[in-house]
Formats: structure tokens, sequence, C-alpha cells
């Protein structure tokens, strides 16, 4: 992974690049106007803000299982991935509302479930910061729950909101709009990937920093 | 299943937490019938040293081996064992003197409970006050109660952190006397304590802890106190 | 089996002993569920009568209630285990430690229990919400809401004994965790409080927290052990 990096760098430029051209190229919306661009920026973050809290969920398992201080670092970084992802998310999504219902925030189910997925991955950060020693074990145990309530949160969210009008979110998307949004999910993805790879390294250092600071004589 | 072991070793222990070395490769070995000090300043480690070994905390690095086995290998089972004699008393200051012992003792799974427990508060000299609840007693009274209920289920291994604390002059004789019944009846005993009037009394050997490491091992308890009142006491200024 | 069960009961029959003989837990988790019910009552009554839809308010009020007062019990039951580290002493028993957290969460259960038994008639008095037509639908959500909130809530608040800022820690990974568990519980009771109930939206609800309350004791059993060693 540490050798690829620097070519990743680049073809994620590259793929910005392309990204930004097909989507200026892309037909306006009818109904949306300029505004529906906002959607290439909105759908692969919500999307991957989901995921990278599966992952998170996982590598806390396993590094409660294993207690390897690896998958603590991986996990770690996943968690503040998803919290950025999340954020992303949770901007351009009223940004978007607004233009399409007239509110910026209507409790829509997948973005009501964002909100709440991302409220637990900032609670991860904020034990990590204030829980003091000891803090890496506790928040795995909170990624883990964290993990397994995703389907309870999609399952009771979507049933709370549908007790009123169903407003539709996604709009079918013909090729000209599809190929964009690949891309530029792609683009999302590849950026996820080198910015994990770059926490985790952080991580390591620190970790090997703390390592000769606790072996030297000081 | 019943567990035993003649035998406590402590190889190469290391607990960091981040940057802070709580304990860094302290090896040592117990045996049956041995009375062994851990001495330092407070910081020095011995708390978490015998955290550790009691298998509530994990090593960073480095296995302690109770006779040639580990705490994962042992299971539960080792847990009966170790008596743990704790600062902070481990005692509900909501129950009665009795109630406190009886709750352990059965949940130690203790045969005869009742008897073994009016015993141990004869011993505590607290038959008088068994049914009175711990919030009203003073830290001495505690202080032999809890080293009771820590002896209850007759452990193996037995992890004492400064039990000399609060204790007045007969309290502290008794416990001494206590000491050398249980090198006696063979079971291995850690101490930690910065006591070392007391120490030079009931150790058999004194492991000397500076900041997680193990400084020295002394054979020759006596002229402890000469020999190392100096260290602590300047450790302790420097911390 | 019979040595985890015989554990179990140790430790629930010591908290209740403690308990009985403080009274502190009861009262004051008691007192501030009536008081959450009266800030509510200030915020969704007017003119006498509950806002919104019929019943609405009531549900809301009511789980508010609970959660509120089940956090206070929660940080305060682990406060007491703290007090003289006699939470370590459970740890250093030679039980298998899942019964700790069973034995914990089964006198959780015992307090909020009895926290309900005031606060639900008192909702249903105070509110004219007719919490007492399906006594059974509504005892089931109770329960099984109630045993979804305390697990997750035992684990929590067990782990965060030994971390900093545990006070402020405790609501702040609880709420997000266990949002299933009140949207549920108040849609649950909104549904029945619905002048038409609607029986088959209880029962979905009923479900799903039978569903959460199952997986989150297995996870709860599974890493309490890890958690609780450092």
């Amino acid at each position: 992974m540490r050798k690829a990096f620097l070519p990743l760098v680049v073809v994620l430029m590259a793929l910005y690049v392309s990204a930004l051209l097909l989507i200026a190229r892309a037909p306006f919306e009818s109904t949306m106007g300029l505004v529906q661009k906002i959607f290439y920026f909105h759908f692969p973050p919500a999307v991957l803000m989901l995921l990278s809290a599966i992952f998170c969920g996982l590598m806390s398992a396993a590094f409660l299982i294993r207690k390897r201080q690896a998958f603590d670092r991986i996990a770690l970084a996943a968690a503040e991935l998803t919290v950025l992802y999340g954020s992303i998310a949770l901007v351009t999504g009223p940004l978007w509302a607004r233009k399409a219902w007239g509110v910026w925030w209507v409790w829509d189910p997948r973005l009501t479930m964002s909100f709440l997925m991302w409220m637990i991955f900032v609670s991860y950060l904020i034990l990590r910061k204030y829980g003091g020693p000891g803090s890496e074990t506790l928040s795995a145990g909170l990624a883990v729950f964290g993990m397994a309530n995703a389907p309870f949160v999609y399952l009771s969210v979507n049933m709370w909101r549908t007790m009123h009008p169903k407003t539709s979110v996604v709009p079918t998307l013909p090729v000209d709009f599809a190929t964009p949004l690949w891309v530029s999910f792609a683009g999302f993805l590849l950026l996820y990937i080198v910015l994990l790879t770059a926490r985790v390294r952080i991580a390591e250092q620190q970790a090997l920093l703390d390592q000769l600071y606790v072996d030297s004589d000081l | 299943m019943s567990v035993d072991f003649n035998e406590l070793s402590i190889r190469e222990l290391s607990r960091n937490y981040g940057r802070r070395r709580a304990l860094s490769r302290v090896s040592m070995e117990c045996r049956a019938g041995e009375v062994v000090g851990l001495l330092g300043p407070n910081g020095a480690g011995k708390s978490t040293l015998l955290s550790i070994v009691s298998t509530l905390s994990t090593a960073s690095s480095g296995e302690v081996r109770y006779e040639g086995r580990t705490a994962a290998e042992l299971g539960p089972h080792l847990r009966a064992r170790i008596g743990v004699l704790s600062h902070e008393l481990h005692l509900y200051p909501e129950l009665t003197a009795r109630e406190n012992l009886m709750f352990f003792a059965r949940l130690y799974g203790v045969t005869d409970a009742a008897a073994k427990a009016s015993a141990a508060l004869e011993r505590a000299s607290l038959g008088d006050r068994a049914n009175d609840v711990v919030h009203g007693f003073s830290r001495g009274m505690r202080q032999r109660l809890a080293l009771e209920r820590a002896l209850l289920h007759s452990p193996k291994l037995l992890l004492f952190d400064e039990p000399f604390t609060g204790l007045d002059d007969a309290s502290t004789v008794a416990l001494i006397a206590r000491f050398k019944e249980l090198r006696l009846s063979g079971r291995i005993v850690l101490v930690a304590t910065h006591d070392l009037e007391t120490a030079e009394e009931v150790l058999d050997r004194a492991a000397v802890l500076r900041d997680g490491r193990l400084v020295a091992v002394e054979t020759d308890v006596r002229g402890l106190r000469r020999r190392y009142q100096a260290h602590l006491h300047s450790a302790v200024a420097a911390s | 089996m019979t040595s985890f069960w015989r554990a179990v009961w140790l430790v629930v029959r010591k908290d209740l002993a403690v308990e009985a003989r403080s009274r502190e837990l009861l009262f004051t988790t008691l007192f501030f569920a009536l008081s959450c019910v009266l800030i509510f009552a200030v915020a969704f009554v007017r003119e006498g009568k509950p806002l919104g839809e019929a019943g609405d308010a009531a549900a809301g009020i009511l789980w508010i209630a609970i959660a509120f007062s089940g956090t206070l019990a929660l940080g305060r039951t682990f406060e007491r285990e703290r007090y003289n580290d006699t939470l370590r002493a459970l740890m250093l028993a030679p039980v298998v430690r899942p019964a700790i957290y069973v034995g914990k969460l089964l006198g959780i259960l015992a307090l909020l229990a009895a926290t309900e038994i005031v606060t639900v008639p008192l909702v249903a008095l105070l509110f004219q919400a007719r919490l007492f037509e399906r006594v059974s639908l509504m005892a089931a959500l109770l329960v099984a809401g109630t045993v979804g909130f305390a697990c997750v809530g035992t684990l929590f608040a067990a782990m965060l004994a030994r971390a900093r800022s545990r006070d402020v820690l405790l609501p702040i990974l609880l709420y997000p965790v266990t949002i299933p568990v009140m949207i549920a519980g108040v849609r649950g009771t909104g549904a029945l409080l619905d002048p038409e109930p609607n029986i088959a939206m209880a029962q979905f609800w009923i479900v799903l927290l039978l569903f959460f309350d199952v997986v989150f004791v297995t996870l709860a059993l599974w890493t309490f052990e890890p958690l609780m060693t450092d």
C-alpha cells in the first residue's frame, strides 16, 4: 500500500479533473437545474460513509478479539473518515433539499439515517479524545455497537417516516447523469483509500515515536 | 477444576499508556512460601504490576506465568486462587461486615461460607461489630475487614497493595504475624509498600521499582530503610 | 450453567440489599422521572390539552422520562461500584465475567420497572392518555424497550467506569445508539394511543424491539470481558 501511495494520488487527481469535466458537461436536469449537480457530491460520500461505518465496526471487532494495535489504527482512521464523509453528506443534503422541497431539513429517512450514524461516530471521536487512557478499547466497543445498530436505524427511521407522505429522493437516472455519477463515486472511493492509508501511516509513526520515547531513558 | 501453582514468574513485563511508561521490562520470580516486597515511590509501577498479575490488566508485552501456564490458559479458575487486597478495599459501605464477607464467600464458591465468615470476623476483631454497616467503620477497621475478605477463599497467591495503611500499632503487629502464617502455609505473597520500617520485618526479598523499571532485587532486607529511604524520598520529591 | 446463574443471582441480591438499605437510587430516579414529565408538560401542554394528535405528546414524554431517568440510574449504579472499587472486586471473582454483566443488568431493570410502575399511570392520568386500553401490547412495548435501553446502557456505564469524564460520556454514547429504541417506543405507544389504535403498527415495533434486544444482549455478553479488562 505504501508504494502505491503516490501513483494513487496521481490517479486520484486525474479522476477528479475528469469528474469535474463530466459533471460540467452533463445535461441540466429539467426541474432542479444547476442545483442537481450537488447530487454528484452528495450521493458518493453518503454511501461511502455507511460503508466506512461498517468497516470501522469490523476492524474494531477484530481489535477486541486479537488485541492488535494495527486493527485499532485502521478503525480510528475509518471513524474519522466516517465523520468527514458524513459531514459532506449532511451539508450537501440540505442544499439539495432546499431546492427540491423548499425547506432545509424534512427528516427524510436517508438523511436522518446518515445523521444518526454520523452522531454515533462523532461520539466515538469524543470518547477517544476525552475518555483518558484505555479509551481505544472502549471506543472499539462503541464502534461494534454502532455497526450493529445500522439495520435498526434504517428500519426504524423508514417506518417512522412512512407515517407521512413519501417524497421521492433519488431521481431515476438516465445515462447522461449516471456516467459522471460513477466517475465521481470512484473519485470519492479512491480519496477514501488514500486518506485512510495516510491516516494509518500517521498513527503508525506516532506509535513508533511513542515506543522510542518509552524505550529511551527520558 | 482446581488450579494449583507453586511459582509465579514475571517475564519482561511492560505496560505503556501512550508515552507514559507504567512498567518496563520487569522480570522476577516468586516461589511458594515467600513474601516478596515491591518497593518504590508512587507511580513506580507497583499497582500496575499487581493489576496485571491479578488478571485485571493486560501487558503491552511480556507475560506472567503461573507455574508455566498463562492466565488465558487457566481461565476463571485461576482467579479462585488469587486474593487481592487493594488500596480501595473492595467493600460495600451499605452492607454490614458479615454481609460483605458472605457475599464474596459465595461469589468465590467457598464451602461453609457462614462459619468461615464468622471466623474471619473474629480474626479481624470485629466480632461485636459484625452486624453494623461498614459505612461507620474507621479506616483501620475497614482495612482489617478487607484483609480477611481477601483471604476468605484461602488463595494461593496474595497481592497486597499498601496493607499497612491506616492500621494502629496492635493491628500492624497482628498483620505481621499473619504474614508469617501465610509464609509457613506455602503461599506466594506480593506486597507493594513504601513503609520500609514494617517491610524489614515481613519481607524475604524486595524488588525496588522506579519509573516502571526494576532497579534492584534485595535478598537481604535488613537495612532496607538505611539504603532506600533517601531513594524513595528523592523520587517523591522529583515527582 | 448453574454456576453462571448462581453468580447472577448473588449480584442481583447484593444490589437489592444495598438499595433496600439506602433507597437512594429508587427515590432519585423516580423523582427525576417526575421532573422530566413536569418539564415536558410545560412544553407540550397548551390550554390544558397535550399538543399534536391524540397521544403523541404523552408517548414522547413517557419515553423521554424513561430514557433520562434510566441514564441517571445507570450512572449512579456504577458510581456506587466505583466508590470502593468494588467493580474490580467483582471482576476478580472466579465466575465467568458476563455473569456480572447480567446481574447488573437485572438490577437496573428492577429499578426501571419500579420507576415505570409510577411513571406510566401518572402520564396516563396527567395527559388523558389511554395507556391501559391495550395492556398486554403496552406492557410488551415497555418491557422490550426498557430491556433494549438497559442492555446497551449497562455495558456502556460499566465500561465507562474507568474512563475520564464518564458522567458526560454516558449520555453522549448511549442516546445515539439507542435511538431505534426511542423511535420504536414512542411510535409504538403512539400507535396504541390513536383514536383508532393501529395494532399491526404496534406489533411491528414490538418485534423490532425484540430483535434489537436479542442482538444487543448477545453483543454485550460477547464484548463485556474484553471491554472490562484493560
